[in-house]
């Protein structure tokens, strides 16, 4: 992908069509001079968190809108920004889940997409109302990441 | 999207090979699938995760969940998985001190 190119793609909310979604980011991100093999994987991971989340937004409150998937290239990075019709919801109160070595732990089966997403892309931001939610996540090119490319 | 669960018996183990991509879209089948093996009382479950593509945290939360039901009949749920790219995402979440990881079939029925 070049330099201010710009790819929108709108998806059904529903779980076949997540994997539209990873395909098309890591066709782009592959194509992005500075983001290696490695962190496509990550930037794929992070976005099929983010739009599980955003089809379980929409099914929560039983809507048929679409969840949009907004990728741009500029000379920092690529930045993909996955936004839902959803409730909305506060990334910063969502329950801490117990260490993993406290037999609790297995009591969670959910609520590890976030969490992830934050350690798989170099910048996250979420934006949220009760009109839905944009969850933007950026990979920046890295020098020694330009053989792979 | 193809998912491939294919199920042999190794040892006194059941083992449940995953095949493909595991997702919102395809977990519902693999849950299942752990659930009827735990109902025919196959206690002791090795699932191989060398042919898949791909896991996300809903696929994590499948283990998890398998794990927490046969540990409830004294059972145990291992694992074998040597990619890279997989085993991230256990190690991001810590769940690589949760689950029993091994590098081959062999392993994980001997408890190595």
């Amino acid at each position: 992908m070049t330099n201010g190119e710009y790819v929108e793609l709108e998806i059904p909310a529903r779980p076949e069509f997540v994997a539209v979604a990873r395909l098309l980011v890591s066709a782009l991100a592959s194509a992005t001079p500075g983001i290696g093999d490695d962190r496509v994987d990550d930037l794929k991971l992070a976005v099929s968190e983010a739009c599980t989340n955003a089809i379980e937004a929409h099914d929560a409150i039983d809507t048929d809108e679409r969840v949009i998937v907004r990728c741009r290239d500029d000379e920092t990075g690529l930045e993909v920004q996955i936004e839902d019709r959803g409730a909305g919801f506060d990334p910063s109160t969502l329950p801490d889940h117990p260490p993993v070595t406290d037999p609790d732990r297995l009591k969670f089966e959910r609520g590890l997409g976030v969490p992830l997403i934050k350690t798989l892309v170099d910048e996250v931001e979420f934006t949220s109302s009760p009109a839905g939610t944009a969850v933007k996540m950026t990979m920046r090119r890295r020098l020694d990441d330009l053989d792979d490319s | 999207m193809d998912l491939g669960l294919e199920v042999s018996e190794r040892d006194g183990w059941a083992v449940l090979a995953v095949r493909g991509e595991v997702d919102v879209y395809t977990a519902p089948r693999f849950r299942e699938r752990l659930i009827e093996l735990v109902s025919e009382g196959k206690h002791r479950i090795v699932v191989d995760l060398e042919a898949v593509d791909f896991l996300d945290s809903t696929g994590l939360g499948v283990l998890v969940g398998g794990l927490k039901r046969l540990r409830s009949h004294d059972g145990d749920l291992v694992l074998v998985c040597t990619q890279s790219r997989i085993l991230k995402v256990f190690e991001i979440t810590g769940l690589t001190k949760v689950f029993s990881i091994h590098d081959s079939l062999d392993a994980a029925v001997a408890g190595e």
